[in-house]
């Protein structure tokens, strides 16, 4: 259980560029997590944490000591392999056992060793068999608790899901928060699978072209991302972004929908967005949750910043938890995520409110949050 | 005619291929065992493919312990003794350097590591006649002519294109994350090969081991030049006892002693015959 601090990190092949500075600080106990689309460099900088790459520049520490030239073996860091990596030729005692041998701890404090993270993972059937007599979840099982087994200061997780059928990853991905929450160690854990991130994450660096788009707690980064980038990459079904004019009405302002001769969208904005002001006139790209927009219900309409809309419902998709609609909205599609046990009726014209707290609004030109 | 007709008879011509195949495969076995087995005035006045009238092992044991071969009329058990000390040390050396140098050509991505690969590959297309004269030399500056050791090294050296092919292919195809975890785990340099590689390598052990041992049981060449009457290989003395016995050709006792020599090749396949099949697949199509 350590701190981290990656200091300017920065890893390159010839010309190509993986990494661009990539800075984080990590206290001790603090669950990161490193998500982005594939080929966005989040497990290269994995890699050059547990020492299996070395960076081009900059410094790494665990717990205070500079680590950047240590080797793997010395750092006292732990990892669990996407494919488990158990080591096919030994059981699952051996394998629990084998980074204790290579450091040369006592037979008998390794067996004590192996009971008790056997026990914690409740896999103490299973000792005497085979890596190749398990199932996938009993692997992913092993492979922790070898990772847990040297109680490391620092555990890393390269995408240990991934390779579980639906279920069976909705189930570790619980057991590996409750393992956090007991152990309360300091974990990097690597994913492409953003709901993965929003679950787990006590802080989550959201990652593209081996840059870091934001690091910020999981209500920061889907509440205000940083970009459109995060914006889009965060939250399932996507956040809606579409460009919007800024203009002045009575009393306020005003962002305006319309593409094409699409039937033009007006949402007054309340004194919370005065800082749009200085976009009076100009365009800018309005990001709306499809969780916000609703149909009209009594109940809803009290809140002050609910604006009625109508759009035609272009498709209606069920998923039983609820039903998600796409909606001309101005010519943009939308998507909203409604209750499931609303009757809604293809290609009528609609009305629909949207809940404008949460709007976040991005520049145009760079795309970055305007607050 | 019928199609389940047609099948049959198509089936029957093809056993009778294969059976045809076999005896053709099998016939030179069978004439040697035969003939081994016969005194020799049976195999001058009748056909060799006649089983014997008087049956005798009579041969075998001339062949064993009896014939002259070297100084002594020793038989082929000495020169027997000698494959053996040669082959055992020379097929775990080559082995085990094969396997190093698997492990280093893949699992470390240094320059030139291909360039060194392709040059390594390129001494398994080397004929042995050309090294004769520069190896006399090496292993006279050795101290090592004329002797077992001096052979071993000569098919050590010799068999490492080969062994390091085999292990490079396989450890190419080696899921690199146990390499990769076993290092964060702790193991050295020696701890991966030993601990990780090794143990899962047995497909192309056995390969390994079935290639090497045939090629030095039954290679010749090297036997011939590098060795002395103390040193000869059994493949050596074999010669010496076919080609150099002076009076009566003893066809039986020549034949008792040719399969003497492949008894020990023929065991090592019928045992691993089956991984070797396995492990040259696994070993090729994968790498």
């Amino acid at each position: 259980m350590s701190s981290l601090d990656l200091v300017n990190i920065q890893k390159s092949f010839g010309p190509v560029h993986i990494l661009h500075d990539v800075s984080i600080a990590l206290k001790d106990g603090e669950f990161l997590v490193l998500v982005g689309p594939s080929g966005c460099g989040k497990s290269t900088l994995m890699n050059i944490i547990a020492g299996l790459e070395e960076p081009t520049g900059g410094q790494l520490k665990l717990a205070g000591n500079d680590i950047t030239h240590v080797a793997p073996a010395a750092r006292d860091i732990s990892m669990v392999f996407q494919s488990y990596a158990l080591y096919p030729n030994m059981t699952v005692a051996k394998n629990i056992e084998f980074p204790l041998e290579m450091r040369k701890v006592e037979k008998s404090a390794r067996d004590e060793r192996v009971k008790s993270v056997a026990k914690l993972l409740q896999i103490e059937h299973l000792l005497e068999r085979k890596p190749r007599q398990l199932s996938g979840g009993q692997r992913q099982r092993v492979a922790i608790g070898r990772a847990l087994a040297r109680e490391p200061k620092l555990y890393l997780f390269d995408e240990p899901l991934s390779n579980l059928d639906a279920q069976l990853r909705l189930d570790m991905r619980t057991e590996i928060k409750k393992l956090h929450q007991r152990l309360k160690s300091t974990i990097v854990y690597v994913t492409h699978d953003q709901i993965e991130a929003m679950t787990l994450a006590t802080r989550i660096a959201v990652m593209k072209g081996g840059v870091v788009q934001q690091l910020g707690t999981p209500h920061e980064v889907y509440n205000r991302p940083a970009n459109t980038f995060v914006a889009g990459f965060m939250g399932s079904p996507r956040m809606n972004l579409a460009k919007a004019q800024v203009t002045d009405a009575a009393g306020g302002l005003v962002l305006e929908f319309q593409t094409g001769n699409a039937k033009k969208i007006s949402l007054p904005l309340s004194e919370q967005f005065n800082y749009l002001r200085k976009y009076l006139g100009k365009e800018v790209i309005a990001g709306i949750r499809p969780e916000t927009i609703n149909l009209p219900a009594p109940n809803l309409d009290h809140k002050e910043q609910q604006r009625p809309f109508s759009a035609k419902i272009e498709v209606i998709e069920p998923t039983g938890a609820d039903t998600q609609v796409i909606l001309n909205f101005g010519g943009h599609e939308f998507t909203a995520t409604l209750d499931p046990d609303l009757a809604l009726s293809l290609g009528q014209e609609t009305q629909f409110t949207v809940d404008l707290t949460k709007l976040v609004c991005f520049d145009v030109a760079s795309e970055t949050l305007i607050a | 005619m019928d199609k389940t007709l047609m099948s049959r008879v198509a089936r029957v011509v093809l056993y009778l291929i294969l059976i045809i195949m076999a005896i053709g495969f099998i016939m030179p076995v069978y004439v040697m065992i035969v003939n081994s087995l016969k005194p020799l005035d049976e195999i001058r006045s009748g056909d060799l493919m006649a089983l014997p009238i008087a049956w005798t092992v009579e041969p075998w044991l001339q062949a064993w312990s009896k014939s002259q071969i070297g100084v002594q009329a020793t038989g082929l058990k000495p020169y027997f003794i000698n494959s053996f000390l040669l082959v055992i040390p020379a097929v775990v050396l080559s082995t085990l350097i094969g396997a190093l140098n698997g492990y280093i050509l893949t699992q470390f991505k240094f320059k030139f590591a291909d360039t060194l690969f392709a040059a390594m590959l390129f001494s398994v297309f080397i004929p042995f006649q050309i090294v004769l004269i520069p190896m006399a030399k090496t292993l006279g500056y050795l101290g090592l002519a004329g002797t077992v050791k001096g052979l071993i090294f000569v098919n050590v050296v010799y068999g490492i294109g080969f062994t390091t092919l085999f292990f490079r292919n396989y450890y190419a195809a080696f899921p690199n994350e146990l390499v990769r975890s076993a290092r964060m785990d702790g193991a050295g340099f020696f701890g991966v090969l030993h601990k990780i590689l090794l143990p899962n390598s047995a497909p192309i052990i056995v390969v390994t081991v079935i290639w090497q041992f045939t090629n030095i049981w039954n290679e010749f060449l090297f036997g011939a030049s590098f060795s002395d009457y103390t040193s000869f290989p059994l493949t050596v003395a074999l010669n010496n006892l076919v080609s150099s016995s002076t009076g009566v050709k003893e066809y039986n006792v020549h034949f008792a002693g040719a399969f003497i020599a492949a008894i020990p090749t023929l065991v090592v396949y019928l045992v691993s015959g089956k991984y070797f099949v396995r492990g040259l697949m696994a070993g090729s199509v994968k790498g």
